[in-house]
């Protein structure tokens, strides 16, 4: 594996390749052991903390930062018998779809070097696309998991939001965010979110699963399954070619027996703009602490007060996405704005919540594209931040409404994935799986 | 000229009182031990109360039941549901330039509000209590304005706080050092927060004169100190009428308040409420079962020590304002029931004594039995007031049985002072013969007695003792018919 890893390093999925905790790791790991994950090599995205090995953000302020603890799901996968093999390259603390604003330079789409992997968590699906791990871990706060397994034609899923623990995910937006899967198929996504749904007492909002065992659900049968198709899913800004593999597709599903509905998602226009502020406003909150003071860049010219350290090594250790989203944040929470801003993105996603609810007494999952367009090109959208912040336009709702959601691929065009998503009532990864490995049989897609 | 009053001043000044709940044995929100003072600077830390990147906060459910006390304590009402919220600010005691709290706005509902305490100059409203999180410590060389650099401690990072919140009911500084001691004294009977605790109680203050802006004043470490700067702020605000609306901070060794800010309101602060925290649910039978075991609060327990031990009014309050007071005063009647002697010597004698030396309550060396068996010789004419008081001043700073003085003064037990008669009696013959004639003189010779005596001798018995000389002496020299 990692030979492969440096064969590939064109592809920049990787931060950091921890071939000598890897190795430690295998020594440890005890073959008689009843372990689920014995021997898997995954790659974690680099804001999920592991002892030991540096977790950078993609952002030079981290560039050496080392946690004294693994987060959650680490401490899950590895007493599973998984083993680490590296942090991979993201968006700057999850902030875009691209992974192209990294402090370690952007990664490329493993179909397609000139085009982006998606993102945030780009590297992960990068790395699992083409081979250099088994599975990944990403994290996802608007679609950065959904985003690169669909431009890499994986499967990514969000979870509940509870269900997997954020103990270690270093906090971009904590009310959207999930860490959660990213494989080659939804089998593999099955068993690897089985394996981190413990629920975890150092973070106050895990629920955990209970007993539920995902990897059961795979092959059981969808008939009679009611599956709405919202409209508003299918935008002016989606691509001809995404709509018609996801058509298609949906219809493959009719034939085996789901009962599809076209309906609406009313509130999904204020979605991506409410998204946006709610995020933005708890990064601003979330970043504070990265001043340089107890650990990070810190500015050794000798700055004369605390402040003007502070200002210094915020400046120069954020990348400028991070600033515009600190900045916009700021505002949003800013006395005289905050009614205006944040507080009316609040309400917005209360309505968005009580519309998904009705819509999930009606239909048991929720189906469209993943992502509007195919995989665009490196540097395509990076000077036009709008841009970027639609490409999330189907994603974000998930997240504002804290509603599991997954990306499989349905289709290709022109030698380039497309994902379709499935969302389902919280707590009810089940169904998404029952509907997820049926999309697999049918459609054209296969992962090379 | 005339001596301005308080209340022509129009004084108005609100308490902010930061409270740690020492009964904890945790931090707020991780498992570092919260005995912090035991330990070297930057030595009780962790990832979560140091805020690494991906650490969460994790309530410590007890100090709900701590704040609910004190909630009960002060008569407040209690929300069903109470949530946190983020406090937006850089600043290098806070680790994560943000600190978890309550708030009353926005959405916000803190543990309890609206209630209030009743002080002797009148009831004080309390407008909120909220729980948060101590920021870790700021030291300086010399004063915050001159000092070169500043080293942080983060022992104190994430130790539970209770924030109480007064409105500007407070007439003058002297009120507010009443209700702080009276608040302190609440806090100790409930036993969430042990006062006597370095910094454990801290009160920031803003005060408004008539006309003028409020100015909030920080870093008061003490209630002495209370006192101090908000005379200090009437004093400077009298001479600026008008001002501006600022933040000062108390500087204790210069004793002035220096400009630390002006005007940052809470609007800057950029409240928001804590996703990583769920909102806790207080139920009706919680709240219940605190009023159950409620303690005696000191108002409760001044009144049952007038009732029962019959002590003023003027000294239960004094004894039951430090529960470490009122505990021992307990302890010594159970041991020697003379509550008025030794309510006398709790609310004078040793506060005095105290003040003298600027001592503590708690660092009296003397134990209970110690007081008793002074007590008793006192309650049993053995020894008189003075004498009392004297051996009293003797045994506090050694904390000693008041035997080896007991015995000393039992020389001046009735033969002893029999024969100081003798001795005033044979020095004063002119007076001995004029007493006969004059009363008055009597007076004179109990004088020379006492003088003796060094004042240890009982008053009354020495009065005895010299008019059975006279009367004696008298019918011995009458001429034989
Ligand atoms: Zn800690």
């Amino acid at each position: 594996m990692f030979d492969e890893i440096r064969n590939k390093v064109a592809l920049n999925a990787y931060i950091t390749v921890s071939k000598d905790q890897a190795r430690v790791q295998a020594e440890k790991a005890d073959p008689k052991r009843d372990a689920r994950l014995t021997s898997v090599a995954i790659a974690v995205k680099d804001n999920i903390s592991t002892a030991g090995i540096r977790t950078t953000c993609g952002s030079k302020l981290l560039e050496d930062y080392v946690p004294t603890y693994d987060a959650g799901v680490v401490s899950q996968i590895v007493d599973e018998g998984a083993i680490v093999v590296g942090k991979t390259n993201m968006d700057e603390f999850g902030m875009g779809s691209s992974t192209e604003f990294s402090a370690f330079g952007p990664t490329r789409n493993p179909y397609d070097e000139s085009r982006v992997p998606g993102g945030s968590s780009g590297g992960s699906a990068a790395a699992v696309a083409a081979g250099i791990a088994d599975v990944a871990l990403g994290s996802d706060t608007g679609g950065s998991i959904r985003c690169p397994a669909s431009f890499c034609g994986l499967v990514g899923l969000k979870p509940t939001y509870g269900l997997v623990s954020r103990f270690g995910l270093v906090a971009y937006g904590n009310s959207l965010e999930q860490i959660g899967p990213i494989t080659k198929t939804v089998r593999e996504t099955a068993l690897l979110l089985d394996c981190i749904t413990q629920k975890d007492p150092r973070d106050a909002t895990s629920v955990g699963k209970g007993k539920a065992q995902y990897i059961e659900e795979l092959d059981a049968d969808i008939d009679g399954i009611r599956i709405g198709i919202p409209s508003d899913f299918f935008g002016p800004g989606t691509d001809g070619r995404v709509t018609k593999s996801v058509w298609k597709t949906i219809h493959a599903l009719e034939e085996e027996g789901a009962l599809v509905e076209e309906t609406q998602v009313k509130s999904l226009k204020y979605s991506l703009p409410a998204y946006y502020i709610i995020a933005m406003s708890e990064a601003s909150s979330n970043l504070a602490r990265f001043d340089g003071l107890r650990y990070g860049l810190q500015d050794k010219k000798g700055a004369r007060d605390w402040s003007s350290l502070f200002i210094r090594d915020r400046s120069d250790g954020f990348g400028s996405e991070v600033k515009r989203r600190i900045i916009m944040g700021t505002f949003a929470l800013s006395a005289g704005y905050i009614d205006e801003f944040y507080l009316k993105a609040q309400r917005v996603r209360t309505i968005i919540r009580s519309e998904f609810e009705k819509l999930f007494k009606r239909f048991d999952a929720l189906i469209g594209p993943t992502m509007p367009t195919l995989p665009f090109k490196v540097g395509e959208k990076t000077s036009d931040p709008l841009a970027m912040y639609m490409t999330d336009i189907d994603t974000v709702p998930a997240n504002m409404a804290g509603l599991p959601a997954i990306s499989v691929p349905c289709g290709s065009a022109d030698s380039l994935p497309i994902g379709l998503q499935i969302m389902a009532p919280p707590f009810r990864e089940d169904i998404i799986f029952k509907i997820g490995s049926m999309v697999e049989k049918i459609s054209s897609w296969r992962s090379s | 000229m005339r001596q301005e009053l308080d209340s022509d001043l129009g004084i108005k000044i609100g308490l902010e009182v930061h409270c740690q709940i020492t009964s904890l044995r945790t931090k707020l929100f991780c498992s570092c031990p919260s005995n912090y003072r035991d330990y070297e600077p930057n030595s009780v830390i962790c990832e979560i109360c140091m805020g690494l990147p991906g650490s969460l906060p994790r309530l410590n459910a007890k100090v709900i039941e701590s704040a609910l006390k004190i909630a009960l304590a002060l008569n407040c009402e209690i929300p069903p549901v109470t949530n946190f919220f983020r406090k937006n600010y850089f600043y290098p005691d806070t680790p994560k330039n943000f600190q978890i709290t309550q708030y009353d706005k926005a959405g916000g509902v803190p543990i309890a509000h609206n209630g209030f305490l009743d002080s002797w100059q009148g009831r004080v409203r309390i407008r909120r209590i909220q729980i948060e999180e101590d920021p870790g410590k700021l030291s300086y060389d010399g004063n915050i304005v001159t000092s070169p650099y500043a080293l942080v401690d983060y022992n104190r990072a994430g130790i539970a706080l209770t924030e109480i919140v007064t409105e500007p009911d407070l007439k003058n500084p002297r009120h507010a050092r009443e209700f702080l001691f009276k608040l302190r004294s609440i806090l100790e009977h409930i036993g969430v927060s042990d006062g006597s605790l370095e910094g454990a109680i801290r009160a920031d203050a803003n005060i408004s004169l008539a006309g003028g802006k409020r100015v909030e004043i920080k870093n008061v470490s003490s209630f002495k100190e209370v006192d101090r700067a908000l005379n200090f702020e009437i004093t400077r605000q009298k001479r600026l009428p008008g001002g501006v609306m600022e933040t000062r901070h108390w500087d204790e060794v210069r004793r002035v308040t220096v400009t630390l800010r002006v005007k940052e309101e809470e609007e800057g602060y950029r409240y928001f409420p804590e996703p990583d925290l769920s909102p806790v649910t207080v139920s009706r039978d919680l709240i219940d079962r605190l009023k159950a075991i409620m303690p005696e609060l000191p108002d409760q327990r001044r009144a049952r020590f007038v009732n029962e031990f019959k002590v003023s009014d003027e000294v239960a309050k004094i004894i039951t304002s430090e529960k470490a007071m009122a505990d021992f005063f307990e302890e010594v009647i159970l041991l020697q029931y003379s509550p008025k002697i030794i309510g006398g010597w709790l609310a004078v004698d040793i506060p005095g004594y105290l003040k003298r030396r600027g001592l503590d309550f708690k660092e009296i060396g003397i134990n209970p039995s110690h007081l008793a068996e002074l007590a008793k010789e006192l309650a049993d004419g053995k020894i008189n007031d003075n004498v009392a008081k004297s051996i009293l001043m003797k045994i506090l700073p050694v904390g000693e049985s008041p035997r080896k003085y007991l015995e000393i003064e039992n020389e001046m037990d009735e033969p002893s002072l029999r024969e100081i008669v003798t001795r005033v009696f044979a020095r004063n013959s002119g007076a001995v013969e004029e007493a006969r004639h004059d009363p008055r003189v009597i007076d004179f010779l109990i004088g020379q007695g006492m003088k003796e005596t060094r004042g240890r001798a009982d008053h009354a018995l020495l009065r005895k003792l010299i008019s059975e000389k006279l009367s004696q002496e008298s019918r011995s020299n009458q001429p034989k018919p």
